[in-house]
């Protein structure tokens, strides 16, 4: 076949993402060590009225979310056979691995005693909490991406017996990452059941669940499309001929798939109302709001996939699938943050300060380190000249 | 030891009010009756002055830090406060139409029959007593803070300052005093006796019965007995209570049924996704190996068709092959005779 | 067993504990099921 490894390129450090990753990290490293010598006071503006702040509406419930093209992808591949779209699991289950990495990396600075994380599982089991099932299913699932992103590692390691023994369980690996990702996804929404007198009642319902597991298939589909799509251009030289074919094919089958799961959420939020007799509230300041997100940022994107797969137009699925990324994140900000604590005067509510963005940043930055260095080495984009025969 | 007004209130109204106490005390969460005998505290706003005196004795029970400001300082009140990392307790001051005095409130952990912060904690870190206090165990507590998300009454506080060792904080009940037999701080230190400790289901009689010999004076709801599936600190008020901030549209629902619909779905999901998507898989299995049999079926068709093609040709040609040679044999063998013929006929005609 | 369960949560706190343990049990042995059903197919494979 043709050469797979890009030529050795004389390359300067010092290009734009380096610079920025540099900058990040120069300022991340004091603020954990404000973080841990100060306590969450020092660097947050969290308080006893708002004890959750960007940390989880962002790194940890949004960064959940759009990790979810892992086992969107792999159970598309895998359970449903549509073998087409094989060579877009590899980055899809990178993704997934990386997010759900930094998901556990911000929580270390979130909660107050990081050493005590394997309290729940080994000490103390809140079984009543939905958070205990939260905590089990994502230790879990991150076992379960590790092992599904492993072979690509030891295909760069060279470690043929190990590897080829684990992708003998990548079909029992993709079911149970199919199911921990269904019973945590909609248990994060799950978790603010408990506080109905607290979250907004446009966005409290009991189908959150439903809501939030729904909503991950969504961001799983339009985070893969995102990531090809920014990745095409930095990475081409190491993407082989089936990466590079299945570029529009990708965003033609995901994109109708994101159209029908974006129609059919934006419907069941609209039964919801009409389950709480809710309607009332969408003549008020936050019912603007809520229709801003469902209207912009669902079924806008909805129509997007819709025309552009009708028209056979990529572009335009590109751009539903970046608004459709921003909505998730625009709706984990509302149910953790904007729309929480609604009944207090705007003085007793939260904003997050630049020491708790700079970590946010830092946390996602190390993220985006890590996946330059893995798909810059190993066979993410491409195949492994010496395991081609797999497939 | 001296029997304090408040024991000797609770034993008397205990005596008289016992008959109708069982009447009224009625399971107030399904089935389950909580622990019959815990105790509870009763707090009368109609009563309360004020004084910040259980504010203090709170701080003092407890080993608190100090307060920026003293306890005597009654300016505090130009804020509302709540309860933070150094004050289980506070009280408020309300200026309400329907009063021509002041009114106080008293916040503080009401102690909930069904613990929305014990239903939250994934460490398990909160436990309803049987003495009816809530009480939370900072040996285990990771620092999530799940916690002050669930409580509907906004108490826990959490020390956000400290660095390594933070605490949730809230009111105990004084659980270690109460075991003694003692009464919680801020009870014992009440001037006017707006707060009145004993078993719940008498304070709960006592309350009413309150409200039966005044009905002028107060609002005929005791405020705790249902809310959020009741609690042990209960109140009453001469004022509606939204008024003192206590929110009166938080239902009856206990925090842990809340989040039972969701929970009871896990072991649905936990059964059925394997065996749905085990299936999925097979049936996706068999459509490629079906798929891969035809394919392979129609390509060995056609290479055996091709095949057939190239041996009835073959065939074909060696049919007219031999045709031909029959053909040319028989014409070979005519030409023969016939040169046969004329020799023998040419020799005829020489002799 | 049923003298100690005085509120939901103790109830949710047992029925829940044992929903759990019942789950990891059935997992491992759905997929020694699972393997006993396919024990030929695998070998056609």
């Amino acid at each position: 076949m043709t050469d797979q490894v890009a030529p050795v390129e004389k390359k300067s450090f010092f290009t734009p993402f380096n610079i920025f990753a540099t900058i990040v990290i120069l300022i991340g490293i004091p603020l954990t060590i404000l973080r841990f010598t100060k306590g969450l006071g020092g660097v947050t503006n969290l308080d006893d009225t708002n004890p959750w702040g960007i940390w989880i509406g962002f790194d940890l419930l949004t960064g959940v979310a759009l990790a979810a093209g892992g086992y969107v992808t792999a159970a598309a591949v895998e359970v449903f056979g549509m073998k087409k779209y094989h060579a877009a699991v590899r980055p899809a289950i990178l993704t997934g691995f990386l997010g759900y990495s930094m998901v556990v990396f911000a929580l270390l600075y979130d909660v107050g005693r990081p050493w005590r994380l394997p309290y729940p599982f080994f000490v103390s089991q809140g079984v009543t909490s939905i958070m205990f099932e939260v905590g089990a299913c994502v230790a879990l699932y991150l076992t379960v991406l590790f092992l599904e992103f492993s072979p690509a590692a030891l295909e760069w390691l060279g470690l043929k017996k190990l590897r080829s023994w684990i992708v003998k369980l990548t079909i029992t690996l993709t079911i149970l990452g199919v199911m921990l990702s269904t019973l945590h996804q909609s248990s994060l929404g799950a978790m603010f059941l408990i506080a109905p007198s607290k979250l907004h009642p446009l966005w409290y319902s009991p189908y959150l669940p439903v809501f939030f597991f729904v909503s991950s298939i969504a961001a799983g589909l339009s985070m893969v499309l995102f990531e090809a799509t920014v990745t095409h251009k930095p990475f081409h030289n190491k993407m082989d001929e089936d990466h590079l074919a299945i570029y529009d094919n990708l965003a033609f089958g995901f994109g109708k798939a994101a159209s029908l799961v974006l129609g059919g959420y934006f419907a069941i939020k609209v039964f919801g109302i009409a389950l709480g007799n809710n309607w009332h509230y969408l003549g008020t300041g936050y019912g603007l709001w809520f229709m801003v997100e469902m209207f912009g940022f669902v079924l806008l994107p909805s129509l997007l996939f819709a025309i552009g797969t009708r028209e056979r137009n990529a572009g335009l699925i590109r751009k539903a699938a970046f608004i459709t990324v921003f909505g998730i994140f625009l709706n984990r900000i509302n149910i953790t943050l904007i729309c929480f604590n609604w009944h207090l005067p705007w003085s007793e509510r939260y904003f997050p300060n630049w020491m708790e963005i700079g970590i946010s940043v830092f946390v996602v930055t190390v993220g985006l380190v890590a996946y330059k260095f893995i798909v810059t080495r190993m066979p993410i984009f491409y195949e492994h000249p010496d395991y081609k025969e797999e497939h | 030891m001296t029997i304090s007004r408040r024991r000797f209130l609770e034993w008397v109204t205990a005596a008289g009010v016992g008959s109708a106490a069982a009447s009224t005390a009625k399971a107030a969460h399904g089935d389950f009756g909580g622990y019959p005998d815990s105790y509870g505290v009763l707090y009368d706003a109609t009563l309360c002055v004020g004084c910040r005196s259980c504010e203090a004795a709170c701080n003092e029970v407890n080993e608190l830090p100090s307060p920026d400001k003293p306890f005597a300082d009654l300016s505090v009140f130009d804020k509302k406060r709540r309860t933070d990392y150094r004050s289980y307790t506070v009280v408020n001051r309300y200026d309400p139409p329907e009063s021509k005095k002041p009114v106080y409130r008293k916040t503080q952990c009401n102690h909930c029959l069904e613990p929305a912060c014990a239903s939250a904690c994934f460490v398990g870190a909160f436990k309803k007593t049987p003495e009816g206090a809530v009480e939370y165990d900072a040996s285990v507590c990771v620092g999530c803070r799940y916690c002050i998300i669930a409580c509907p009454f906004n108490i826990p506080t959490y020390e956000y300052d400290e660095a390594l060792t933070p605490r949730v904080m809230k009111c105990t009940m004084c659980l270690p005093r109460v075991k003694e037999g003692k009464l919680p701080g801020c009870v014992e230190a009440c001037p006017v006796e707006a707060l009145t400790f004993g078993r719940r289901k008498d304070l709960i009689a006592v309350a009413h019965e309150r409200i039966r010999k005044y009905p002028g004076r107060y609002i005929d709801h005791v405020y705790g007995q249902h809310e959020m599936g009741g609690t042990s600190w209960m109140y009453i008020s001469g004022v509606p209570f939204t008024k003192i901030d206590l929110r009166t549209d938080l239902g009856s629902t206990p925090a842990p049924e809340m989040t039972s619909g969701a929970l009871a779905l896990v072991p649905m999901v936990i059964g059925l996704w394997p065996v749905l998507l085990g299936g999925i898989y097979k049936i996706t299995e068999r459509k490629e190996k079906i798929a891969l049999a035809e394919k392979n079926e129609s390509v060995a068709g056609a290479v055996a068709a091709a095949n057939e093609a190239a041996d009835n040709k073959a065939k074909a040609a060696t049919e007219r092959f031999k045709k031909d040679k029959e053909k040319a044999v028989e014409a070979a063998v005519k030409k023969t005779l016939a040169e046969a013929e004329k020799e023998k006929e040419k020799g005829k005609e020489g002799e | 067993m049923t003298e100690s369960i005085h509120t939901l949560q103790e109830f949710m706190f047992q029925t829940k504990g044992i929903i759990y343990l019942l789950a990891i049990g059935y997992l491992i042995g759905f997929t020694w099921f699972w393997r006993f059903l396919h024990k030929y197919d695998r070998k056609d494979q």
